[in-house]
């Protein structure tokens, strides 16, 4: 299991993921070599996975953003499947998501504008297979999106 | 808004994969110099395309076994301030997504939780404690997938 120092590294290193090693482990108290060696087994053990840049589609003139909740037909055994091949396709879909619960599954969909966003609903998204219900929810704002575990 | 090309488009992809990598290892791939890829990377910087660096963490490994998104629809709109309600919800740690949005609710929520009894503590004490909530849905996320999105 993790201890003090290892939640101390990944503490900071999620609050600040691009900060020098010797920053970090300033900020961390510890040794640079422990703190190096430390982040490689964090690595090893896969509880480390990597980073990735997050890519602000506003910036690249998609400025609607919507979140559509699918419930599917599930009296078919290859719905899930089908429906999320064909959602992989569509290139506007940033994120797919599965649950339990009252919703089945939620595609994170990006637009230039509605327009853009009323031809790509009627043309890929209400054709994709074994839909059963599908709502919207347009996004307004984020509010908070930090992603942090609280370690 | 900015205009990017396939070179931008590439980096962006690459980057959004893994942010670890230096500019000259993300030139390399493009057959660009360092100092070339390095000026493209800080102008999709200074534009805001890439926004920020994450970190990839396994919330398993770590002991946060449940990510649950909850709908909530505010009770007495008008007479609560959203303001109230944003600052209260954005400093609950087990917090990681506030989104905001038009449709069935107002805000949309990521909750993790170490497991389903520790996600009924913050749903009792800490969720619906807060100013002016009213109806909540709760899915379980199930899976989780990023995809590249319109590059």
């Amino acid at each position: 299991m993790l201890d003090d120092v290892d939640k101390r590294l990944l503490r900071q290193l999620q609050a600040d993921p691009s900060v020098p090693l010797t920053e970090l482990a300033e900020r961390s108290k510890v040794k640079v070599g422990a703190a190096a060696r430390r982040l490689e087994k964090l690595a090893a053990q896969g509880v480390l996975k990597g980073q990735h840049m997050v890519i602000d589609w506003s910036a690249l003139g998609y400025s609607v953003e919507v979140s559509l909740r699918f419930t599917l037909d599930k009296t078919q055994s290859t719905a899930f499947d089908e429906f999320l091949a064909a959602a992989r396709l569509i290139p506007e879909v940033v994120a797919i998501q599965t649950f339990l619960g009252v919703v089945d599954v939620r595609l994170s969909v990006v637009a230039k504008d509605m327009a853009h966003y009323q031809k790509l609903y009627r043309d890929q998204i209400l054709v994709l297979p074994h839909i059963s219900e599908l709502e919207a929810l347009m996004h307004v704002a984020t509010i908070k999106s930090s992603d942090s575990l609280p370690i | 808004m900015i205009e990017i090309d396939d070179i931008d488009r590439a980096i962006l992809a690459t980057l959004s994969r893994d942010a670890t990598q230096s500019a000259g290892a993300v030139g390399k791939a493009l057959n660009m110099s360092q100092p070339a890829t390095w000026r493209r990377i800080k102008k999709l910087q200074d534009s805001g395309v890439l926004a920020r660096r994450r970190v990839d963490l396994d919330a398993q490994k770590l002991g946060f076994g449940v990510t649950v998104f909850l709908g909530v629809k505010l009770a007495t709109k008008g007479r609560v301030s959203l303001e109230d309600f944003e600052r209260a919800v954005t400093a609950i740690p087990e917090v990681q997504t506030v989104q905001h949005v038009l449709g069935l609710y107002d805000y949309r929520l990521r909750v993790v939780a170490r497991d389903v009894s520790d996600f009924e503590r913050v749903l009792r004490r800490r969720i619906m404690t807060l100013p002016g909530v009213g109806n909540v849905e709760a899915n379980v996320l199930l899976s989780e997938e990023r995809c590249l999105g319109p590059l």
